[in-house]
């Protein structure tokens, strides 16, 4: 049953968010513009761009990621249906479980997205790294969601939500910056997962603890 | 309220000399010169900024497990004070570190922890700020407390890591390795006493939250 | 549940937001089957004792006991049991209502399938629009798709703000007519209106609530309208 209830809170938003369409492509443009912003502020140096490629990629994810992952609970803002998710009995951290496997699958897709842009706009030779940045992303949007869902129910019972949620989920999520940075520059340096393995380690660790955090407290943000 | 005075009492004379022994009386550091006296106000800020948020997790956890707001309330107090201590550990590095090393700020695993630690300081506090339902601020906080508590030592091992990653080379360290008896006993005489104002000032900042909630 | 124990039972509730008291002292009872109507003009505290009642708000002090479970120890427990009609809808407006009602049953983990959830819809009259999303409901067709999903759950206790408003003449028949078959099966309710016409007619007995305290409880059959209508000016100065 509570494997139902996270699944049936994941199948909603990702109904919703197909019919709506409100604000998913808004976030795959912004992306866009970070390209063209990246482009300006660095400047055509191609080495330049090589060696901080890492930085730029997880950087723009992040960025991005921000705006996506507050959206969360923008779904439940009619009608009070943040209440009637308050309502509803039994265990609340399935419905955090789905929250999160919404924001994963959205940062995924976001990532798959951004890689695209910078291999074309920057003629970037991906093949060899791709299995090793595919391993990366998804830990750092496992992370990233895990501890993104559990902020955006905070802030979305909150009136200044758009500055309080970069301002909670940015220092808290900076070891899987940097996890996801260091891993990347290994793999682009040596091609080799093992290289990265300590940094994967890391986020994978720091996911765990993310989440576990996550499951145990969500229950006192969504209550009474 | 006399255990409140005494204590403020003794705060007050242990941080007098203290910091009076630091910066007078304590032997003059032989490659930094007098600015190294500094590191009297510097490192005992920076513990107790860490133990005022050590406490912050501790009280938010009970907290969330019994709902009585004393504990929120003693949170809200060590957040409050435990901010200052950390902003000021943040201020005398950069003071220390200019004359010293010519510079600032440095990038290195303990600074910058303490930096997200005063980020997330802030945010604890905005949380309480923004939520007007008293009783949700303080559930929330309690969230952010202690998420933010667990992740320092997840922020300090990964910087630490990424550090040796790139910069193999000096690693500037605001203390000095080795240091004579006597800087030693200064250093834990202020460090003590750092200690006990922070405990002064969360106590009256508790007992404050009380009076204004009337309990 | 112990027969001859209240449904809903509030003793000595009290909220306060700071400094404001937003119900004092309030203290009533609700029987299975039976069917307390709450009046009093806007910001008695009516939505706010709903709340409390709906494990939504955290009473300031007082006891609460619904089908016979306690407030601060069995939150939970009484979510299973109460069926709450709140001013906002749950509704989620991109989604059907088959899929609105789906999603409140697993969520609120109700063993029902989909002819279960059809024949909900077909008691409200709404099965023909079964798929089409609720941004294109009426207010009234909304209201119908809340009483299927409190259809659906069954609940021992039933907690309506205001059902009436904003419905026609016939909304309002349905609706009185669905809460007359819900005590009918033995489900207690608790109706909150300031509207003094409606739901007269499924109540047992009648309260007004004025400035955060119950002023009046009498049976409904011993008020006539008027006496009824003068009780409310004279404690609460309104009309």
């Amino acid at each position: 049953m509570y494997l139902r209830r996270a699944w049936a809170v994941f199948w909603k938003d990702s109904l919703i968010e197909r019919r709506s369409k409100e604000m998913a492509n808004g976030l795959f443009f912004f992306a866009f513009l970070l390209l063209f912003l990246f482009h300006f502020a660095l400047g055509p140096d191609r080495a330049r761009i090589e060696m901080a490629f890492p930085g730029l990629l997880w950087l723009g994810f992040l960025l991005t990621g921000l705006l996506g992952l507050g959206r969360t609970f923008l779904g439940e803002r009619e009608n009070d249906c943040l209440e009637g998710l308050v309502l509803a009995p039994g265990d609340k951290s399935a419905i955090y479980l789905g929250k999160v496997a919404g924001g994963v699958l959205l940062m995924l897709l976001l990532q798959v997205f951004l890689l695209l842009l910078f291999t074309v706009f920057y003629n970037l030779e991906m093949r060899k790294v791709l299995p090793g940045l595919a391993l990366v992303g998804a830990l750092g949007a496992i992370g990233f969601a895990a501890v993104g869902s559990l902020f955006a129910a905070i802030t979305a019972q909150v009136r200044a939500r758009e500055l309080l949620f970069p301002l909670l989920l940015l220092p808290v999520v900076i070891p899987l910056l940097l996890g996801a940075v260091a891993a990347t520059g290994e793999l682009v340096q040596s091609h080799s997962l093992s290289a990265a393995r300590h940094w994967l380690a890391l986020l994978a660790g720091a996911d765990l603890i993310y989440l576990t955090t996550g499951l145990l407290t969500f229950e006192f943000i969504l209550e009474a | 309220m006399k255990t409140g005075r005494l204590l403020g009492w003794v705060a007050a004379i242990g941080l007098l000399s203290g910091l009076s022994v630091g910066f007078l009386y304590a032997p003059r550091d032989a490659v930094q010169g007098n600015v190294q006296r500094i590191m009297y106000l510097h490192v005992p800020s920076v513990l107790t900024g860490y133990l005022a948020f050590g406490v912050v997790f501790l009280a938010s956890l009970a907290y969330l497990f019994s709902q009585r707001s004393r504990w929120d309330r003693l949170a809200a107090a060590s957040a409050e004070v435990g901010v200052v201590f950390t902003g000021l550990t943040l201020v005398s590095g950069a003071v220390w570190g200019k004359p010293t090393w010519g510079t600032w700020w440095t990038w290195d695993a303990r600074l910058t922890t303490t930096a997200l630690l005063f980020l997330i300081y802030v945010s604890y506090l905005l949380v309480r700020g923004m939520v007007e339902d008293r009783e949700r601020a303080a559930r929330f906080s309690a969230v952010v407390g202690i998420i933010g508590a667990i992740d320092i030592p997840i922020i300090h091992f990964s910087v630490q890591w990424f550090r040796t990653l790139h910069q193999p080379a000096t690693l500037l360290r605001p203390q000095a390795p080795t240091m004579d008896a006597p800087m030693v006993f200064t250093l834990l005489l202020n460090v003590g006493a750092f200690i006990l104002f922070y405990v002064y000032l969360t106590r009256m900042r508790f007992r404050l939250a009380e009076l204004e909630e009337g309990v | 549940m112990v027969n001859g124990q209240r449904a809903i039972e509030a003793q000595g509730l009290c909220k306060e937001y700071g400094s404001t008291r937003v119900l004092q002292d309030v203290s009533l009872s609700v029987a299975p089957g039976e069917g307390l109507v709450l009046l009093g003009p806007n910001g008695a505290g009516k939505t706010t004792l709903l709340k409390i009642l709906a494990t939504l708000i955290r009473p300031t002090a007082g006891l609460v006991r619904i089908a016979g479970y306690e407030l601060r120890r069995d939150a939970d427990a009484i979510r299973r049991h109460v069926g709450f009609l709140a001013h906002g809808s749950y509704l989620y407006e991109d989604l059907t209502a088959v899929e609105n009602l789906q999603f409140f049953a697993t969520l609120h983990g109700l063993a029902v399938r989909k002819p279960d959830l059809l024949r909900a819809l077909d008691d409200v009259d709404l099965e023909g629009d079964a798929d089409q999303r609720v941004r294109e409901f009426s207010l009234g067709m909304k209201r119908r798709l809340a009483f299927a999903r409190l259809g659906l759950q069954r609940p021992r206790v039933l907690l309506l703000d205001e059902p009436f408003a904003g419905l026609d003449q016939q909304g309002i028949k349905r609706v009185e007519d669905s809460l007359t078959a819900f005590k009918d099966e033995g489900a207690a309710i608790l109706m909150v209106t300031h509207n003094l016409g409606h739901g007269l007619a499924m109540a047992d007995r009648v309260a007004i609530l004025a400035a955060g305290r119950v002023a009046v409880e009498r049976n409904r059959h011993d008020l006539d309208p008027e006496a009824l209508s003068a009780l409310y000016t004279t404690h609460t100065g309104d009309r």
